[in-house]
């Protein structure tokens, strides 16, 4: 089971009301690279991958959703005070007409969040392979998004994010070397 | 008489100044103590990535363990102060029922 604790990993500070920025923020909340799909994307594969992995894929999977939360907040607090008007000048009429101002799982266009985002092949090494595009995917994603914004508490909590991506990267290409080396031992016998 | 001193002025004076430093949810104080809470649980999160592809290195385990300490002797005196930060009982609630106070955290 999972235990909610009552604090984000990472504070997030937004420095002005910016429906615009919010609207580019909600690829890595409901995007095919964003926090949602690789939490659910770890958590699902952990079922059928070898013991080594499942830890890691495990742990992984779970600080994603502590990411998941910070994207959150920061577009919570970039929109909650915009006023329709704001809304639609930032190109957000069509989610406000259908959302209001609540948060939904969606990319920067609109389109709503598909399983088809996430692959389990069953296969641990195409997984793995899998696993450590998307983390490369979103650590670019969230580059362009600091290359966007000039509010630097913003830009703050995204390169913590960013940075976060990097160490899935290289912990994911540290499983896959378990994993080859495990499978040399068992030719050995 | 002694139990009368309840009502002497200077008594409400000391209350008045024992709530002005009530520790509040969401202050100055409370981000800059869930900071170093937030610091500790930083290493330990990327400790714990690290040791389940390094499950032999002696040395990580070992600092994974005296930050673990250290992270239950911050979060104690923390949750004493602003309520819990835990669920089902992993941590205490005074009465009433703390866990609805907010500021929530994506409030703070």
């Amino acid at each position: 089971m999972w235990v909610y604790e009552k604090k984000l990993q990472y504070p997030v500070k937004v420095g002005k009301c910016d429906p615009r920025m919010a609207r580019y923020l909600i690829e890595q909340y409901g995007g095919a690279d964003g926090e949602l799909s690789a939490a659910l994307r770890y958590l699902n594969q952990r079922y059928t991958i070898p013991g080594k992995v499942i830890g890691l894929l495990n742990d992984i999977g779970t600080e994603e959703f502590a990411h998941l939360e910070m994207i959150a907040t920061m577009v919570y607090k970039l929109t909650k005070d915009a006023t329709p008007e704001m809304m639609e000048a930032a190109g957000l009429a069509p989610h406000y007409v259908n959302h209001d101002n609540a948060l939904y799982y969606e990319n920067a266009g609109g389109v709503p969040w598909t399983a088809t985002y996430i692959a389990a092949k069953g296969d641990p090494i195409a997984d793995l392979y899998e696993d450590i595009a998307a983390e490369e995917k979103a650590r670019a994603t969230y580059q362009w998004l600091i290359d966007m914004t000039d509010d630097v508490d913003i830009q703050d909590s995204l390169k913590f994010l960013r940075q976060r991506e990097i160490i899935h990267s290289l912990r994911f290409r540290e499983a896959v070397e378990i994993l080859k080396a495990d499978r040399e031992q068992k030719k050995m016998y | 008489m002694a139990e009368r001193q309840d009502r002497d002025p200077r008594n409400d004076e000391q209350e008045a100044n024992e709530r002005e430093q009530m520790p509040v949810r969401g202050s100055e104080a409370y981000r800059a103590e869930l900071y170093e809470i937030q610091k500790v649980d930083f290493a330990l999160v990327e400790l714990t990535l690290y040791l389940d592809t390094h499950p032999g290195d002696i040395q990580a385990v070992q600092q994974f363990n005296q930050l673990a300490q250290r992270r239950r002797q911050l979060v104690y005196p923390f949750e004493m102060r602003y309520g819990p930060m835990l669920q089902f009982g992993l941590s205490f609630t005074r009465y009433p029922w703390q866990w609805n106070d907010e500021p929530w955290p994506w409030q703070v």
